[in-house]
């Protein structure tokens, strides 16, 4: 009997190792999926907990749950993965080997790259950190708000426009957004990474109030000062400090030489093999893929590994390759939302801000656990 | 499409709407040494712009820029 091994069970290791299970027969192969934790995490949750629209006791449920019951779930880190023996170490001095290596371990967050960043500012890219961003904003008496990313890559591109948009919104309800300067730095030409929805965002920040600087890449923070300083030569104030961390490929990827010099595993943009192992492949926001970082793009990469297994352990040539798809939405408060899809061959179509797609994200907040991670979807 | 410069790092970056090729050149900018050489590849129009703006804004090096039938290619050096 094979083996399969997953290492992580967010969205893109859970929906691997179910499609997987769903599929093989028992006497096919084992699938095992490693976690840290047992917890599956619903991160898009993390910016509704940090605006309080959502119960941060909400966000996470048991992995166990949300597997196949022919998945074996095995709680542990994964230290080190020997790619000539086939075998994945844990820190608890485990091995498992395998004949077929999922890895979808996600980003990791790195504050400690940018110098004062975890004292002098908030983000919403962890449940505690949402849960302090959320109580500070509470207290916050007004002030020059200036939200911006430590560096490139980030989980979901669109989260820090999002973000600037929902500081308006809170405060607007708080009752004191005359009092509130919100001045959002952009590390590219312009306030929105997708170019045909730029325009949208541009005017809603007109629209609003929200001030913004391009060409804005964070070199340093200085804490005394209260200033935030750019490689591109410039400084901007700040009252209060709302700023994506900087992020990191999965620290067992860069201990096994696996990964590029930012930790990210190289992957094939079709085919999801890991470049020069065939026998392991990589989804998610632990990969170089040039695509967003979001569960989106697990979700579509998850059918893509799952039916190169499949193919793999039957001696067939696998027939789906993955084609660049990811699917998000962009909430603007106020009960507006727009919803983006395109892949590598096609940039999205300038969308509608609306109810509509408002219900649908947050619809799709809800019946994420009954239809994502189960494969259902 | 022969350039004579061979790049430190080479970035595909074709197909990349979200985060976009710029992002993925100054990802690369970032995590490289100082004089290295970061190729990005690009189908975006607008790198054709863009990236020219920020390797000067930024005080970087663009060494090439060169137009091919399907793709961009720049090659950039690290200069700070």
């Amino acid at each position: 009997m094979k083996n399969v091994v997953v290492l992580g069970g967010g969205v893109g290791g859970t929906i691997v190792a179910n499609l997987l299970a769903r599929r093989l027969r028992r006497e096919e192969a084992q699938v095992t999926l490693v976690d840290r934790d047992g917890k599956h995490v619903y991160q898009p949750a993390f910016l509704y907990v940090a605006f309080g629209g959502m119960d941060p006791r909400k966000v996470a449920r048991d992995e166990r749950r949300l597997l196949h019951r022919d998945v074996r779930l095995v709680l542990g880190e994964a230290e080190r993965i020997d790619a000539e023996r086939k075998e994945v170490h844990l820190a608890d001095g485990r091995a498992l080997a395998y004949d077929r290596l999922v890895i979808a371990l996600g980003a990791r967050l790195a504050p400690e790259e940018l110098p004062g960043m975890e004292k002098a500012a908030l983000h919403f890219y962890s449940l505690p950190a949402a849960m302090r961003m959320h109580d500070a904003l509470e207290r916050f008496p007004g002030g020059r708000i200036v939200v911006t990313v430590a560096g490139v890559p980030y989980k979901c591109p669109p989260a820090p426009a999002e973000s600037a948009c929902q500081l308006d919104y809170f405060f607007r309800r708080r009752g004191i957004r005359d009092r509130v300067d919100i001045h959002f730095l952009s590390p590219i030409s312009r306030v929105f990474p997708l170019e045909s929805v730029n325009p949208v965002v541009e005017r809603l920040f007109a629209e609003h109030g929200i001030r913004s600087t391009v060409f804005f890449n964070v070199e340093s923070i200085d804490p005394e000062a209260k200033t935030v300083n750019s490689l591109e030569g410039e400084t901007i104030p700040y009252d209060l400090l709302v700023m994506v961390p900087p992020h990191r490929g999965a620290k067992v990827v860069e201990a096994s030489g696996l990964g590029d010099r930012g930790g990210w595993l190289p992957v094939d943009r079709h085919t999801l093999r890991v470049k020069g192992h065939d026998d392991m492949l990589g989804l998610g926001d632990c990969t170089d893929l040039p695509v967003s970082k979001s569960g989106s793009a697990a979700h579509f990469q998850a059918r893509v590994v799952a039916d190169a297994i499949l193919a793999d352990l039957r001696g067939e040539a696998p027939a789906t390759r993955y084609d660049g798809k990811v699917m998000c939405y962009f909430d603007a408060g106020y009960h507006k939302a727009m919803a983006m899809s395109f892949d590598y061959e096609h940039p999205p179509e300038t969308p509608r801000l609306g109810l509509k797609a408002w219900i649908a994200k947050h619809l799709l907040n809800r019946a994420y656990w009954a239809l994502v991670p189960t494969a259902r979807v | 499409m022969e350039t004579a410069v061979k790049a430190n790092v080479l970035i595909d970056a074709r197909g990349s709407f979200c985060p976009g090729p710029l992002m993925e050149l100054i990802r690369g900018i970032r995590q490289a040494a100082l004089g290295e050489t970061i190729e990005v590849w690009s189908t975006d129009q607008g790198s054709r712009k863009d990236i020219p703006f920020w390797v000067q804004k930024a005080g970087h090096e663009l060494i090439g820029m060169f137009e091919g039938p399907d793709y961009a290619r720049f090659v950039v050096r690290k200069r700070r």
